[in-house]
């Protein structure tokens, strides 16, 4: 089983993003020729601290200005030159005001571009449904060839920005605003492909990314006072998904629920659904954001408004337990 | 070039005839006129200049291009836009040697040759980055954003070609959404402009030799000023021909209007 945060590991809390800048100096440093390109938005994003880690980098971060459209095709034509291209901005511009962009040009063409933006989901918080991306694993998910990764925690956004490095391709990587405690052990490596096993149980199975693991885990300690043992599975690549993984844990549990902090439309739910209706039709719940956009508040606000937290998971494992003897 | 282009798009029974003829030429001059450093046996030469066809529906033109300089076999010309062929309606550049990126969606040739303009700076390489892009396709607000950026990154190594023909599906570019001056509207954005006849092949070879050469700080922006169609009688200055196939009789008529003779090596260029 891969490394978990230890007790004091999980007190520190931090966001998925904080990782990424970071993560591209390392690689820099280890001789990876990554760029980032971001669109006013490189202290959100941290791709500036890319830029600032060293003085050979500064000329790494092209800054295209508020031209999401553009920054990913100047990303295209860095990858074009034999560059691994890294993108900033917000999820909600980064993949839907450039989806033309990332379609047609990165994902057609399979170019090394890693669509890697932040401030994804609720997280973003305060500024609004307007800003709150709620259909970027949908739109990803749905484009051929397109890796789509969902960190849960900081060294999961670590291991997720190191492995799309690596692997040739356009590779979309999702984080968020929001500190968040840390789920994995510090350098844990994930790969692409695969999900992770967090917890075992035999009575539900909860399927989770990003930040609802760590809201997953928080449930299946309840469900433990109740007697309900909960496995729990981070589906940190959400493409490709790890289906054996997934259809082995529903096969023993005979139950589902999936949690995402995205809208239950052509996410992870869909994905997993596609999945057990081929390999191991069980009954599933979906946490999510239920078909509408987002409100300002604040993250831990908006994770209760939304029914994205641990009791909401509660309620939707008890109410999927209901449904076994059904199927 | 152009006889390849016309029977390839009359074979396909779709295809841009207008927009590819039109810009024939200023391929020539790049491919043919020693403007771009290319290797038609080494597509991936790491010293290459690159090209991207920003306008992708002129694809013809290109495939055309590509054979004539022995990219492709001629005879693979024919398949265009046929199941199974290499070929596709717009370049694929995950099969056709001398494509560098897929294009097709407008808009975004500019700014991927400026990220491959700012790519090769990076790396301290002097080689060009070549963009032809369509004059209705400045329509189109991500050019400007790629202006910019061009202009702020001091990408010298950057040539835009506008094949300013004129029209666009729905009408002359002046009815449907007026580009105006395209040269002054580059200009302002901090860009070298000027204006070419985009048919007088040793004027578009010495503007654009000068573009790549001049590396005096500012990208290039060349617009050639081009008749859509050129070279068939009735297809010339016609929008109806934007995006048409000539049938059997249309195509003998475009032939002979190209100088064409069955079973003679055609008169290229």
């Amino acid at each position: 089983m891969v490394k978990l945060a230890s007790a004091e590991e999980k007190q520190v809390k931090r966001a998925t993003r904080a990782a990424y800048g970071v993560t591209l100096a390392e690689l820099a440093g280890e001789g990876l020729p990554v760029v980032a390109v971001d669109a006013d938005l490189s202290g959100s994003t941290t791709t500036k601290k890319f830029a600032d880690a060293d003085p050979a980098y500064a000329d790494r971060l092209f800054n295209c200005g508020i031209a999401e459209q553009n920054m990913i095709d100047v990303a295209a034509g860095l990858a074009i030159t034999g560059h691994i291209a890294f993108t900033g901005s917000f999820a909600v511009f980064g993949t839907g005001r450039a989806y033309d962009q990332i379609r047609n040009t990165v994902a057609y063409s399979k170019l090394n571009v890693k669509v890697a933006p932040s401030h994804a989901g609720v997280s973003v918080g305060p500024d609004g449904g307007s800003h709150q991306m709620l259909e970027d694993i949908s739109l990803m998910r749905g484009l051929p060839g397109m890796r789509v990764l969902v960190p849960a925690d900081y060294a999961a956004a670590r291991a997720a920005i190191r492995t799309a490095a690596q692997i040739e391709g356009p590779v979309y990587v999702r984080m968020g605003r929001a500190s968040v405690p840390a789920v994995y052990a510090d350098g844990v490596e994930l790969e692409i492909g695969r999900a992770y096993t967090l917890r075992e149980g035999s009575d539900v199975t909860i399927v989770a990314c990003g930040v609802e693991v760590e809201q997953a885990m928080i449930a299946a300690e309840l469900l433990a006072a109740e007697g309900i043992e909960a496995e729990v599975i981070d589906a940190f690549s959400v493409k490709p998904l790890d289906e054996e993984t997934i259809a082995a844990s529903a096969s023993k549990t005979g139950c589902v629920v999936v949690a995402e902090e995205h809208s239950v439309l052509g996410g992870l739910g869909s994905a997993v659904a596609e999945a057990l209706a081929r390999r191991c039709p069980a009954p599933i719940e979906f946490i999510g954001v239920q078909d509408r956009f987002g409100k300002s508040g604040e993250f831990e606000e908006l994770l209760d408004y939304f029914n994205l937290d641990a009791k909401a998971i509660v309620e939707a494992v008890k109410k999927v337990q209901g449904r076994k003897s059904i199927c | 070039m152009r006889i390849d282009i016309v029977r390839m798009i009359a074979e396909a029974g779709s295809g841009h005839p207008g927009g590819s003829l039109s810009c024939a030429d200023i391929l020539t001059a790049l491919y043919f006129g020693g403007v771009m450093d290319h290797r038609p046996d080494d597509p991936a030469w790491d010293d290459r200049d690159r090209f991207i066809l920003a306008k992708g529906h002129a694809a013809p033109a290109l495939y055309a291009a590509l054979a004539l300089a022995g990219y492709l076999p001629e005879d693979e010309l024919l398949t265009l836009r046929k199941l199974g062929s290499r070929l596709q309606g717009h370049p694929d550049s995950n099969q056709v040697p001398g494509v560098e990126v897929s294009t097709g969606s407008l808009g975004q040739g500019l700014s991927i040759a400026a990220g491959a303009a700012a790519g090769l700076k990076l790396d301290g390489k002097p080689q060009a980055v070549f963009a032809l892009l369509g004059d209705g396709e400045c329509q189109e607000g991500q050019v400007w954003e790629a202006a910019m950026f061009a202009a702020h990154r001091k990408l010298d190594n950057l040539v835009a070609i506008v094949d300013r023909n004129g029209l666009q599906i729905d009408g002359s570019t002046e009815d449907v959404c007026d580009p105006g001056d395209i040269a002054a509207k580059f200009a302002a954005f901090g860009w070298d402009a000027c204006e070419v006849d985009g048919h007088d092949i040793p004027a578009l070879i010495e503007t654009l030799s000068q573009a790549k050469a001049d590396r005096s700080g500012k990208p290039h922006a060349v617009i050639a000023r081009t008749v859509k169609g050129k070279g068939v009688s009735f297809m010339e200055d016609q929008a109806g021909w934007h995006g048409k196939a000539p049938n059997a009789e249309q195509l003998s008529q475009a032939l002979s209007d190209l100088g064409y003779v069955e079973g003679e090596e055609a008169c290229r260029g």
